[in-house]
């Protein structure tokens, strides 16, 4: 019993950070200080002080306001392709465990093939092909993520597949549809919500990663992986706080959501492993 | 032949003609150079191939020049990179009318296999660039359409015959990409150089490693006598820019040849203070916005207009030069190059002066005329850290203060000269680069029928200024049509914005002796008059 | 046994051909072509006709499929021709930047086993204690914290401290092995630390699984000594998925560290492909994909052999 609330501890701090950074990303525009895009060449480059308490950027750009306008970025692009990522994932993995043979087969190959794909080299080509947008970041992301989810489910699903009351369902002349909405879909949701918050940390960094490397989000939009280019390393001496905090609010936000998805997984289903 | 009475010599290099450049050398005037030592450094990027007639990346031009000599070159001291000097001509004759160009080679020159140089190689060479057979790619052949016809009458005598007289040939014949072959190897196979290399410069070719590093060591043989002093040098391929500046604080590497940005500059002067010294100068590279002239409102010029008032050049020159490599307010000549525009001048040009209230009054006073109050556009830039991105930033800002609403889309790199190309932009960020500060190389791109006038105006006016300028002999005239030119493109019909021109830093280890900066950063590299010090 | 190891073996066959396939026609549709960037590059204006002959040099203007059908030719024979970019062998070009990818990965997987597995043990065998806790706390922090800025600040932190400088180029281990580990050990310990995460949230639920086992129950209730059980059996069973995510790992690690190689100035696989893809160089982008996917798909095949030797529980469907 101790050990379980102990357990519940980590993951309500982790819940309560995320609804935090939630609540931030909400009231952006009531709560940062200054406006994120208003460049001020008269502060640029100032040190974190009572004005500004991170600091302002190469552009006299407050850090502080940025990263709570960048809150709005991260989260919009970790839920999108987390819940993009993870529904794609569930209506294929259910899919292929559910008509099995020939489908499954060719699914399967499918699914090793984008498993094997570098995850880099596929959001470098499908960023050049589709071009630099949110939404087509958001799908980038998505990609990889698919296969991944897919497997979990399809192996979740293959156990429902077994269950006599499936093939008696079947037996009964009830659609596939039917069958499938209502005995498979129901018995994959824990897995399925173990996904999503995994996959919500994953996409952040993943946001980031692709921002620093100038594939993701657009100057002058805020995000954190974007703060953390350029200028940030330009100035990594003279101005360290450019770099430092970005990158804390990177790492703090991905934590949180690692440490809630954790503890639901264990209250869910603790044999399923995750990443 | 009447065309070889008077010998008039290069436009401002008559002193240097026959001299050596010691006399000239500010830096050789206070030291001897020393000899020996490896000079170490580090270039940004890596040959594609090892043909500088196909290539156009300093990739090619800093690890590799120092194996090779072209016909006349830049004055490796001369700050503004304006001044052809000798190389592998001697001397040289321009007929009176213009129309023939003479050249006299040094004798005894050796390519490294051992060979003389003679006129032959010159004229392949050039007969290479300027009339590639089928199948042979020479990107500057274009810029030479002038040249009828090159000739070799003696072995020590090259002559190029031109279609008309164009005052720019002599310098355009001293680009660095111009480097003399071997007319045996090239009749054999055109594209032997692309993977090999022989010439007859102050280095031989020892080796290089893919993704590493290249090396090149003395020629023992070099003809002009007492040089190089290096024992050799190597290059070392890096293409993030914060291990660049960390291999010269390391002190691992002596210099990187194209420039760093202002922070990088300030953070290699506060780690080694006096080992480090810095030498800068106005770049031949300047952003400018180009606006599709067949989309509206930016076939009006009043919008146009607007858009250049509203930029305060001074303001920006002031806080960008602090974080990215623009400095200077200029017009469309580099600042301190011959042609520049004097800044008395510059002022009055539309969005140059100095009350920038003033200016944005008349740009909200202009848009509302046009009836574009409320603009807003999508601005297409390129994904490069320095300066495009800054620059952007700084110029939606600017467009803001005037009531204008722009997002920023960045476009990769590789993928941004097919957008202008295919026109698919309203407003873009457009860039200019050349390798000799000239206005016939720096301004030909904005004639009517141009490929690279990318925002597709038509201006008759614009093109037949050019030519009066390009045809103009004495330097004067030629001053007074440039002046009108830039009054045409930037002020009354504002074709395209100028933004800021690029500022090249170079700050290298004290060591490096010999080497002057120059505005571009594909001169001055064949390392024959560097040196280094104790 | 053996029926079904040669399944999985000739499984790999359609992977593999399958990712050429995504590839080949994926970089095809990326705007901008190598012949067009190669000539045109920053100045731009090509006359149409080097244009065409220049795409007919690399059979660029044959037919897709056809030039798929001789790229596949080469390819089967570990043929891939060379790059469209420099015109040098596409070996020529990996062999100095894998040497060093595949030396970071090894390193970063050294690193990571030897943290993870004593960590991930004693956090499952003190599962719910302070130690448990701490260590998932490391872990959770391993997983989420960006290792490109974790090697900015390392960079910034070694230049402050050390006056230390990453070098300029690689210098191979058989050139000078002390040099070499030196310039490598950071790069490898940013990237080791997420790696190791991974691995220590794998071990630990591993061997909480494999401890909740009835034999491990019965052997504890026979009194064997606790460290006897654990390392005879526990530890043994518990390895097989610490394995397979160990492997995969280090198999992402071959081509996946594009931006730690940019930060830490190594011309690794990771870099080369950025540079690829900004070329549009086709023929060198097929060749690092099927290298890298290539490892991904040898590495899960090992793994297959692994399970079917060391663990007898495994049902062969």
């Amino acid at each position: 019993m101790r050990d379980f609330t102990r357990r519940r501890t980590l993951g309500a701090v982790g819940a309560a950070v995320v609804v935090l950074m939630l609540l931030i990303a909400v009231s952006a525009a009531l709560i940062a200080p200054y406006d994120p895009v208003t460049v001020d060449f008269g502060a640029m480059l100032a040190r974190p002080d009572a004005k500004h308490w991170l600091g302002t950027d190469a552009f006299g750009r407050d850090v502080l306001s940025r990263l709570i306008f960048g809150s709005q970025t991260a989260l919009l692009v970790g839920f999108g392709a987390a819940v993009m990522g993870a529904v794609l994932g569930t209506i294929l993995g259910v899919g292929s465990a559910y008509f099995g043979g020939k489908v499954d087969l060719y699914l399967q190959r499918l699914m090793d093939v984008f498993l094997s794909f570098p995850l880099i080299i596929l959001a470098l080509a499908l960023v050049a092909i589709l071009g630099n947008s949110i939404p087509n970041l958001i799908v980038a992301i998505t990609v990889p993520m698919i296969p991944r989810c897919a497997l979990v489910i399809r192996s979740s699903a293959l156990a429902i597949r077994e269950m006599p009351y499936v093939d008696a369902a079947r037996a009964a002349g009830f659609g596939h549809t039917r069958i499938i909405l209502r005995h498979m879909l129901p018995n994959v949701v824990a897995p399925f919500l173990i996904m999503i918050t995994a996959f919500l940390g994953q996409a952040i960094l993943a946001e980031a990663s692709l921002s620093f490397l100038g594939l993701g989000v657009q100057e002058p939009t805020a995000a954190w992986g974007l703060m953390l280019r350029g200028a940030a390393v330009d100035f990594a001496e003279t101005a360290p706080w450019m770099a430092i905090f970005p990158g804390l609010a990177i790492s703090l936000a991905v934590f949180a959501f690692n440490l809630f998805g954790d503890s639901l997984r264990d209250a869910l289903d603790p044999k399923l492993r995750t990443l | 032949m009447g065309l070889r009475g008077l010998r008039i010599f290069a436009l401002l290099a008559a002193l240097t003609v026959f001299a050596g450049f010691g006399s000239v050398d500010p830096a050789a005037a206070q030291d001897k150079p020393r000899l020996g030592g490896e000079l170490v450094f580090v270039v940004p990027s890596e040959p594609p191939s090892y043909d500088a007639h196909a290539e156009e990346t300093f990739g090619v031009i800093h690890p590799m020049a120092p194996h090779y000599n072209t016909l006349v070159r830049v004055d490796p001291f001369d700050k503004t990179g304006t001044k052809p000097v000798p190389d592998l001509a001697e001397s040289w004759i321009i007929s009176k009318d213009g129309m023939t160009y003479t050249f006299k080679l040094h004798r005894g020159v050796k390519f490294h296999d051992g060979s003389e140089m003679t006129s032959k190689d010159v004229k392949a060479s050039y007969d290479k660039i300027i009339f590639p057979p089928a199948g042979v790619k020479s990107l500057r052949k274009e810029a030479y359409r002038v040249v009828e016809v090159v000739e070799a009458p003696d072995p020590y005598t090259v002559r190029f015959r031109l279609k008309w007289p164009e005052s720019s040939l002599l310098l355009n014949l001293a680009s660095p990409w111009n480097w003399i072959y071997k007319a045996d190897i090239l009749a054999k196979d055109m594209h032997w150089y692309e993977k090999n290399v022989m010439g007859t410069g102050a280095f031989t070719f020892v080796e290089h490693v893919k993704g590493s590093h290249w090396v090149g060591k003395k020629n023992p043989n070099y003809w002009d006598k007492g040089k190089p002093y290096l024992d050799g040098y190597r290059a070392i391929f890096i293409s993030s820019s914060s291990a660049q500046v960390a291999a010269i604080r390391g002190e691992r590497a002596f210099i990187q040849f194209r420039g760093f940005s202002p922070p990088e500059r300030d953070s290699l002067v506060q780690a080694l203070g006096p080992k480090i010294t810095v030498q800068e100068s106005p770049w031949d590279c300047l952003n400018f916005v180009s606006m599709h002239h067949e989309k509206k409102p930016f076939n009006d010029k009043r919008v146009r207009r607007a858009l250049s008032l509203a930029l305060d050049r001074y303001e920006g020159s002031k806080s960008l030069s602090k974080i990215t490599l623009v400095r200077d307010v200029g017009g469309v000549q580099v600042p301190g190059t011959p042609y520049a525009t004097p800044p008395a001048e510059l002022e009055k040009l539309a969005g140059y002066g100095h009350d920038i209230n003033a200016a944005r009054a008349e740009a909200r006073k202009l848009l509302k005329e046009a009836g574009a109050e409320g603009l807003s556009f999508t601005f297409k830039n390129r994904g490069i850290p320095h300066p495009y991105e800054p620059v952007g930033i700084w110029l939606i800002d600017q467009w803001r203060q005037i009531g204008v609403t722009v997002k920023q889309e960045f476009i990769e790199a590789s993928a941004y000269h097919p957008m202008l190309k295919r026109g698919d932009f309203e407003v873009a960020m457009d860039f200019q680069c050349g390798f000799i500060v000239e206005p016939d190389l720096d301004l030909a791109r904005f004639v009517t029928n141009s490929d690279a006038n990318y925002g597709k105006h038509t201006d008759k006016m614009i093109d037949d200024l050019y030519q009066k300028q390009s045809r103009a002999t004495d330097p004067e005239e030629r001053k007074k049509y440039l002046r009108a030119f830039e009054k045409r493109i930037l002020d009354e019909e504002a074709h395209v914005i100028y933004t800021i021109q690029w500022h090249r830093i170079i700050p290298h280890n004290s060591k490096v002796k010999g080497w002057t900066i120059t505005p571009s950063h594909y001169l001055n590299n064949q390392l024959d008059t560097v040196w280094l010090a104790e | 046994m053996q029926k079904y190891l040669l399944k999985r073996f000739f499984l790999m066959f359609p992977t593999l051909l399958g990712v050429a396939v995504v590839t080949f026609f994926l970089i095809r549709v990326i705007p901008g072509d190598v012949v067009e960037l190669r000539l045109a590059g920053d100045r731009g204006s090509v006359s149409e006709e080097l244009l065409k002959s220049e795409r007919a040099k690399f059979g660029l203007d044959q037919p897709i499929w056809r030039q798929f059908i001789t790229w596949t030719a080469g390819a089967a024979r570990l043929d891939f021709g060379t790059s469209m970019w420099t015109g040098s062998p596409i070996w020529q070009e990996i062999r100095l930047r894998f040497a060093l990818s595949f030396q970071v990965a090894l390193m970063a997987t050294i690193v990571a086993v030897v943290l993870a597995i004593p960590l991930g043990v004693l956090a499952a065998l003190k599962q719910d204690s302070w130690v448990d806790y701490a260590v998932r706390i490391f872990s959770i922090a391993g997983l989420a914290t960006p290792s490109f800025w974790l090697g900015i600040v390392f960079i910034l932190a070694l230049l402050i401290i050390f006056r230390w400088v990453p070098p300029m180029v690689y210098t191979p281990f058989w050139v000078n092995p002390w040099q070499n580990l030196v310039q490598l050990i950071w790069p490898a310990l940013a990237v080791g630390y997420r790696y190791s995460a991974v691995a220590t949230r794998m071990t630990r639920s591993a061997m909480l699984e494999v401890l909740r086992e009835d034999y491990i129950r019965t052997a504890r209730a026979k009194g064997l000594a606790q460290k006897l059980v654990l390392t005879r059996h526990a530890l043994k069973n518990a390895m097989l998925p610490v394995l397979t995510v160990i492997a995969i790992e280090f198999a992402f690690l071959i081509g996946g560290l594009v931006v730690t190689e940019q930060v830490f100035n190594l011309n690794g696989v990771g870099l080369l492909f950025v540079q690829a893809v900004a070329h549009r160089d086709y023929t060198l982008i097929q060749a690092l994909v099927m290298l890298v996917a290539g490892i991904f798909i040898l590495m899960n095949f090992l793994m297959d052999i692994m399970y079917a030797w060391l663990d007898p529980r495994i049902r062969y469907r």
